[in-house]
């Protein structure tokens, strides 16, 4: 078994099973948000109290748990780099920070337009808002950090201290809204709970998180395959890669 | 009618239709950066490459 | 043992003794700390109570972006001339001789920041209570601010951009400034502070624990 993760920490191994991965990974999330926003959209009830607006709940929270999950992602992979060397982590942390500040400026912004029918306000300083800015500000840090170094290798090791120092961040965020009982509303989904949402919401809900989910991987799948070209351009395989 | 429904989302049509069309703008955006980067760095290696092809031959 | 020790007193005793001799880093900073917090009523006109209510806020800012400027010379002066590569090669504990680095930062640039502070307080006429409120959350915030931003000090030492270490030291210090200025608000309507004041406490002491090793892992990245 082991063999077999090992594999993935070569360069060459890595870009041939994604190549394969990716074209079943678009498949899969082109069908989760078709299925998803149908029955986001169409098919699920107006809610009792927000009325159509709750339907922007399918774009919001699969963003904000996106924006953690990527940041988790990220700081692994910065550990990893840290520990063991390996370069494949490297491109993963680097090539998931665009798509992850990305998630973020959409949760952030998906809120506010929420917010501004439903509570009256675009924007209020309690505490799951603004450590979800400080997550945005953490992201851009990073981006900004790693394209100052000259040397890639030097920029991934520096990055993974600034992610592991903003880990702090993300209980903060996932928590805050148990700790604080202000503006935004309480978790609707625990793990160890029945939800407290009704099923025909919840399918598409976990459908819409599935196809984002599977798009951030594609598409940060894709830029470990760039990285892995330019880093690797010297080998046998990438020349005869470039000749067709 | 049920078009219609749809558009007008009870009454917060432009909140919801606004808040979904930045979302696929970014996520869309984000997919042509990386395709774009993708076909740049392919089009820069290999130039590279002939050049250095060029200078062994 | 007794040999860290005296390496970590020794460095300390270093730091402070260039620090005094060019003066002219810190006292910089500490002038750019005045000139903000002036600047402010300023721009509010004569509204004395506006100014009453937001001048603790402009301090706490003011503190940060202080901070954030004068950082940069704990370790700008060693990396020129290459007493960094030195230090790091030594073998003596890394962590040591960066904690007393941070601490030596701290006490000649943290103190008289909330001296000046207090000073500025008793100037705009704030109430006791704010005043003492504005003192605690400054003598938590500001080894806090010291700690965070070394680790980022050591991260963008020399690279190009110069706005890279302020935009990074930001985010990290939103939470501080967050419990600060809360503490501020509850004592300026007689509130207990003391919530804020154990959540200072606890980022202080995480601070304390996490950054002298994180910013010595750094410095051994960038040297490698």
């Amino acid at each position: 078994m082991y063999k077999w993760i090992h594999q993935f920490g070569s360069p060459k191994y890595f870009y041939n099973i994604s190549l394969v991965l990716s074209k079943w990974i678009a498949f899969v999330c082109i069908a989760c948000f078709i299925a998803g926003l149908y029955g986001g959209l169409v098919l699920a009830p107006a809610d009792y109290q927000q009325g159509d607006s709750y339907r922007i709940i399918y774009i919001h929270v699969p963003a904000s748990w996106m924006s953690l999950f990527v940041y988790l992602v990220l700081a692994t992979s910065g550990a990893i780099t840290l520990i063991w060397r390996i370069k494949i982590a490297d491109f993963v942390a680097r090539a998931s920070a665009p798509i992850g500040a990305s998630f973020t400026f959409l949760a952030l912004t998906t809120g506010a337009i929420w917010g501004k029918p439903m509570w009256g306000t675009y924007w209020v300083w309690d505490a799951r808002l603004t450590s979800e800015l400080i997550l945005l500000f953490l992201y851009l840090g990073y981006i900004a950090l790693q394209s100052s170094f000259n040397d890639k290798r030097i920029a991934a090791r520096a990055g993974a201290i600034l992610a592991l120092i903003g880990v702090i961040n993300i209980p903060i965020i996932h928590y805050s809204v148990e700790w604080w009982s202000t503006l935004h509303q309480g978790p609707t989904i625990s793990k160890l709970d029945t939800p407290s949402i009704h099923y025909s919401m919840l399918i598409p809900l976990l459908l819409m998180l599935a196809a984002y989910k599977t798009f951030y991987i594609y598409v940060a799948l894709m830029g470990v395959r760039n990285e892995i070209i330019e880093s690797e351009y010297n080998t046998a395989w990438v020349k005869k890669l470039l000749d067709n | 009618m049920m078009l219609n429904d749809f558009f007008y989302m009870g009454g917060y049509g432009i909140y919801v239709w606004s808040a979904y069309a930045i979302t696929a703008i970014v996520l869309i955006f984000n997919l042509i950066l990386i395709k774009k980067k993708e076909k740049k760095i392919l089009y820069n290696l290999r130039k590279l490459k002939k050049i250095k092809d060029n200078n062994e031959a | 043992m007794s040999e860290s020790i005296n390496i970590f007193f020794v460095m300390l005793k270093r730091d402070l003794i260039l620090a005094m001799r060019d003066k002219t880093d810190f006292i910089n900073s500490l002038i750019f700390f005045i000139i903000i917090i002036v600047l402010f009523p300023l721009t509010f006109g004569s509204d004395a109570k506006l100014i009453n209510e937001l001048i603790p806020g402009v301090i706490w800012i003011s503190a940060l972006l202080a901070t954030c400027l004068s950082l940069e010379s704990i370790f700008r002066s060693d990396f020129e001339d290459g007493t960094i590569e030195q230090i790091t090669l030594s073998r003596y504990p890394l962590t040591l001789i960066v904690s007393a680095k941070i601490i030596a930062h701290w006490l000649t640039f943290g103190i008289p920041l909330i001296i000046i502070s207090i000073l500025m307080g008793l100037i705009f006429s704030l109430p006791v209570d704010v005043i003492l409120a504005l003192f605690i959350t400054l003598l938590l915030g500001t080894p806090t601010l010291s700690l965070f931003g070394s680790v980022m000090v050591v991260l963008t030492i020399g690279l190009r951009g110069s706005m890279l270490l302020s935009l990074l030291i930001l985010p990290l210090s939103m939470p501080v400034l967050i419990f600060s200025i809360l503490a501020v608000n509850n004592a300026s309507i007689n509130q207990s502070i003391i919530a804020e004041t154990y959540f200072l406490g606890g980022i202080l002491l995480l601070a304390i624990s996490l950054a002298p090793i994180a910013a010595s892992a750094a410095l051994r990245i960038r040297l490698s």
